[in-house]
């Protein structure tokens, strides 16, 4: 790891203007400071998020469910507003990594980092998230543009992600073997006004599968989707799995998730 | 003295593993030490036009910065192939030259190109990242089915062939597949597999000029042929000015039986520039640069008469041996492989043809089982195959075939000592619950799930090896043992031995043997190896031979001590040598009742005189002390022996398997510790079932390694796996005075053909290893097996 400036901010408009130059945020850091060691990103300096408080905690509505940026992921499975408003989150949170990164990992470094293989992307999609920022709202359909690529702009920080408390959802993984990162995963919502369904692991970015959302919107039930065509077109196909496993794989998941809500 | 041999002692070592106080390679900081990182080519092959280190060497922090050039001036030699093999034409093996820093060419993705020496690690790294190379990239020869119809990697090795080995008479053999009734063919792959031990490896180099003695810490299995190598070959010392410690070491599995080029540079950089030089592996060079293993593509074929005889065995094998012919890399395919791949059976003809090629990927070494694993495979895939076309059950299939008298000299080379083969299958049939297979098989089909069954009926060679026999087939080194026991005044015991442990528990083992055999408890016995300094020259740990071999050196060195005892106890009991009986620590005058403890005899081996009250005198012509040493070369290989079942769950679904069941029934001749025996066994079937469902090393067209980390290359976890099932039966090996036959290797050997031939019972169809979930949905969709109903 090359030498960097390690920098606290006590509130978001401070950290901000201290992320000039090659500077980023410090939340988790479990995948920035591996990408660190491994010298594939390195930094003048780290502003480390972690000490402002308003950025951490769970609130919940009767509409929506709005989880602080540096909420770990270990806080969101066990947290019993979560496992009463959106179980399938809880859920999902309690399967990313091993339970050393769901003590350290973050919800909002997590969709800052924008892995096509992370889990919580595919929430925000499926929940219609409306991403709060430091400047600005972002709605989860602007917010993810392609790999390792947000709509974030330079300085500006994720404060908190605000899910839609959906009628039922379920989200089913199809974990890589190596890694355990989602080779597939598929989270399925029933939301008041529409059904969602998003994707993640299968493409350069996590997507919403229209395919899904068509028929389940018509009927919500496991058995519509093995009439499904999902075409493997664009989808990612390397060394775990081609592209058309892994379009088989995402009605297989979204066979289960469904099953399952 | 309570009986310690066959009781499951708790592992002496284990208190400083578990409490973090280990003392591994990277623990050990000396004085003024450097840091060193390695300059590693980042393609498969390519011509070194310059290497321009004016830059890196003004880098904050930096020592020196050496690369080919400077080892060439120097004249270090290069790195050795250890065992030489002849093709069947009679023309030695083609080896290309191997320096420890690539002087014109790189030839795989992790090649080392220089070293760079700094203060502190980060500066290294910093500087290293300014090393400019120059490289002119060339096609690489990556594949193992490729290689021999691909440009030459190196001037003079045509087809890129290292040696075109036979073993068994070809002629023969077909004309026997030409009589039998039915012949059975396969083809199959032995996927590439890295090791991952989880200690990477790290070497530090600390040159005393005051003394000019050299000390190499490293992780090494057998740190004195590492010595022996480094000297003769490197010339980077000599022997007697060279001092190699391998201290507590985290596994090796093969991959740390041989010396570096690391452990050669560092060592030799030490040297130069007159301070400590300490290198530490990441786990990202370990992927790339230790030596793989397996890596093998065989045709197969198999001679059956209808009445279910097998009469012949044809193989023939493409082994890729990666870039260069690392020390044990030409005998793994060839001696420790053709000769079992007739497995545990009759078969009367049988010839086994091996090419062994380079590619421009990772050397490819011994790992877990070396060739035996490669030979496993190939037997008990095509005598399941054999089973299905000749209609019988696959155990009766087995037990018609099995060898049941013994000594047996088999068609190729080895003459088996002793074994029950039925009696393991039997065992494993009943552990196993074999009869009620039809319906676990029904309850897995109501989950929606295809269950298959899977035997391994196996056979290794072990206890490497009869130092004659193998020097006479090519090897560089005679395969014996020592051991050195040491009564220390006080009436405790050290003991040396040339064996090394990384994992096996030695420390324990081993002093059980001592326990017994001299009558003292075992917390007065240390066990102590990994210096060259210390205990007499060894040959380390590998081929499961620690115990049949170095076990029967001390056990041979304990008998020793005994003779000697019994001549001092003579003389102060008053009588003869030939009349003092030695038991359970004490020396009794026959039909007396005077005895001496062993103790008062260590006591007065070392203060022979007057000592107070106590009178200790010594016979005439006996020396003081009590020590002595034994080397032991044994008198044959040894033949451990099992039958593997498993039981696999496929998912019709994704494809995904999961192993359902797995019982393991083993011969390995006299246990001295169950408890580390059966450890032994898991961490085997761990590695065992990774290779047939998870591990495989991967290269790319352009011979990148594309599986070099964890987030790619699949090491199995403790949730792949079911509780094992472990039993034993007991035919004690008759080439050595404990009756040991060696644990080590056995799981990573059976289990791959078990789960196979489990996993093709449930799909129907063949699929090649790692059966990822992926191949085996392919394979369900290819066969248009119709699904179970859930």
């Amino acid at each position: 790891m090359k030498n960097f400036n390690f920098k606290s901010a006590t509130n978001s408009k401070e950290a901000s203007k201290l992320a000039s130059g090659r500077a980023t945020f410090l939340a988790g850091g479990m995948s920035l400071l591996p990408a660190m060691k491994l010298r594939l990103a390195a930094y003048t300096d780290l502003i480390n998020i972690k000490k402002i408080k308003t950025l951490s905690g769970i609130k919940v509505s009767s509409k929506s469910l709005r989880i602080g940026a540096t909420t770990t992921h270990s806080l969101v499975s066990n947290s019993k507003e979560v496992g009463k408003s959106i179980p399938s989150l809880a859920v999902l949170a309690d399967g990313i990594g091993d339970p050393q990164v769901r003590n350290r990992g973050t919800i909002g470094g997590s969709i800052a980092n924008n892995d096509p293989a992370a889990d919580y992307p595919s929430a925000c999609l499926a929940l219609n998230a409306t991403i709060h920022t430091s400047k600005r709202k972002i709605s989860a359909d602007k917010f993810f543009k392609g790999m390792f690529e947000t709509d974030l702009k330079k300085g500006e920080l994720i404060e908190s992600v605000e899910f839609e408390i959906p009628e039922k959802s379920a989200y089913a993984k199809y974990p890589n073997p190596a890694s355990r990162y989602a080779v597939v995963g598929v989270y399925v919502a029933k939301l008041k006004n529409e059904v969602r369904v998003a994707v993640t692991g299968a493409a350069s970015c996590v997507f919403r599968s229209k395919e899904l959302e068509a028929s389940l919107s018509n009927n919500f039930s496991a058995s519509v989707i093995d009439s499904i065509n999902i075409s493997a077109k664009g989808l990612n196909s390397d060394i775990h799995a081609s592209a058309e496993y892994r379009a088989h794989i995402i009605k297989v998941m979204a066979k289960k998730a469904v099953s399952s809500c | 003295m309570a009986n310690l041999v066959g009781s499951k002692v708790e592992r002496k070592e284990d208190k400083r593993f578990l409490t973090g106080k280990g003392q591994y390679t990277a623990d050990i900081n000396l004085v003024h030490q450097t840091y060193a990182c390695f300059v590693r080519s980042p393609h498969a092959r390519a011509k070194i036009n310059k290497i321009d280190i004016a830059k890196a060497s003004s880098a904050p922090g930096v020592v020196k910065i050496l690369t080919g050039d400077d080892l060439a001036k120097d004249k270090i030699g290069g790195l050795i192939a250890g065992w030489k093999i002849v093709s069947q034409d009679g023309k030695d093996m083609k080896v290309p030259p191997h320096p420890p820093l690539a002087k014109d060419s790189v030839n795989y993705v992790g090649d080392h190109v220089a070293i760079v020496i700094a203060e502190t690690l980060e500066q290294a790294k910093n500087a290293a990242e300014l090393v400019n190379v120059s490289y002119k990239i060339q096609k690489a020869v990556v594949k193992t089915e490729d290689a021999m119809n691909s440009d030459a990697i190196y001037e003079g090795i045509d087809r890129n062939l290292c040696f075109d080995f036979l073993l068994g008479d070809k002629g023969k053999t077909d004309e026997a597949l030409s009589k039998a009734d039915k012949v059975v063919k396969l083809d199959l792959i032995n996927n590439r597999l890295i090791p991952n031990a989880m200690e990477p490896r790290a070497s530090i180099g600390d040159y005393n000029p005051s003394s000019e003695q050299l000390t190499l810490y490293t992780t090494n299995q057998n740190p004195h042929l590492t010595r022996l190598v480094l000297s003769a070959f490197n010339a980077i010392a000599p022997e007697h000015k060279f001092r190699v410690v391998a201290p507590d070491v985290g596994g090796g599995f093969g991959s740390k039986i041989y010396p570096y080029a690391e452990d050669a540079v560092v060592a030799w950089a030490s040297k130069k520039i007159e301070r400590p030089v300490k290198w530490v592996a990441e786990r990202s060079e370990s992927f790339l640069s230790d030596c793989h293993g397996r890596d093998h593509i065989t045709h197969v074929e198999l001679g059956i008469k209808n009445d279910g005889k097998m009469t012949a065995l044809k193989v023939e094998t493409i082994a890729n041996i990666g870039a260069y012919a690392s020390l044990f890399a030409t005998v793994t395919p060839t001696y420790l492989y053709a000769p079992l791949v007739i497995g545990l059976y009759d078969i009367p003809v049988a010839s086994c043809n091996v090419k062994a090629v380079f590619t421009n990927t990772a050397p490819v070494d011994a790992y877990r089982g070396a060739g035996r694993p490669e030979a496993a495979f190939l037997i008990e895939r095509i005598v399941t195959e054999g089973a299905k076309e000749i209609g019988m059950d696959q155990a009766e299939f087995r037990k018609k075939n099995f060898i049941n008298k013994f000594p047996h000299q088999q068609c190729l080379i080895h003459n088996i000592d002793s074994g029950d083969y039925a009696a393991h299958l039997d065992k494993a049939l009943e552990v196993g619950d074999y009869k009620n297979f039809e319906n676990r098989r029904t309850q897995s089909a109501k989950k929606g799930k295809l269950r298959g069954i899977g035997f391994s009926t196996y056979i290794e060679a072990c206890g490497i090896a009869p130092s004659a026999v193998v020097m006479s087939i090519g090897a560089g080194v005679g395969l014996w043992e020592s051991a050195e026991v040491r009564f220390n005044a006080t009436g405790n015991v050290s003991v040396f031995t040339g064996a090394h442990s990384h994992g096996q528990g030695h420390e324990t083992t081993f002093a059980q043997i001592v326990g017994d055999r001299l009558g003292v408890a075992i917390e007065n016995i240390d066990v102590i190896h990994g210096d060259t300094d210390k205990g007499p020259f060894g040959m380390g740990t590998y081929g499961s031979r620690s115990l049949a071999v170095g076990g029967t050196a001390i056990a041979k060195a304990c008998d020793k001590i005994i003779e000697k005892g019994k001549k001092v106890a003579a003389h102060m009991l008053e009588g003869k040598p030939e009349d003092i009986e030695f038991k359970a620590g004490e020396f009794v005058l026959k039909n007396s009742n005077k005895k001496k403890t062993i103790g008062e005899i260590a006591f007065a081996c070392y203060l022979p005189g007057q000592y107070g009250e106590i009178k200790s005198p010594l016979p005439t012509g006996v020396e003081p002390g009590l020590k002595e040493t034994a080397f032991y070369d044994p008198v044959n290989f040894s033949f451990p022996a099992g039958t593997h079942i498993c039981e696999v769950e496929v998912d019709q679904d994704t494809g995904e398997t999961k192993v359902a069941k797995y019982t393991a029934v083993d011969d390995f001749g006299t246990i001295i510790n169950p408890m580390i025996v059966e450890g032994q066994v898991y961490g085997g079937l761990a590695q065992g079932i990774g290779q047939a469902l998870y591990e495989n090393g991967h290269y790319d067209e352009s011979g990148q390694l594309t599986t070099a980390s964890y987030m790619d290359y699949t090491m199995p976890r403790a949730d792949n796996f079911p509780q094992f099932k472990l039993d034993f039966t007991t035919t004690p090996a008759t080439s050595n005075p404990l009756g040991a036959k060696g644990c080590g290797e056995a799981g990573a050997i059976a289990a791959p053909p078990a789960v196979m031939n489990a996993v093709i019972d449930a799909v129907g169809t063949d699929v090649s290893m790692p059966a990822t979930a992926e191949k085996v949905w392919n394979a369900l969709k290819k066969k248009g097996t119709k699904k179970v109903a859930a």
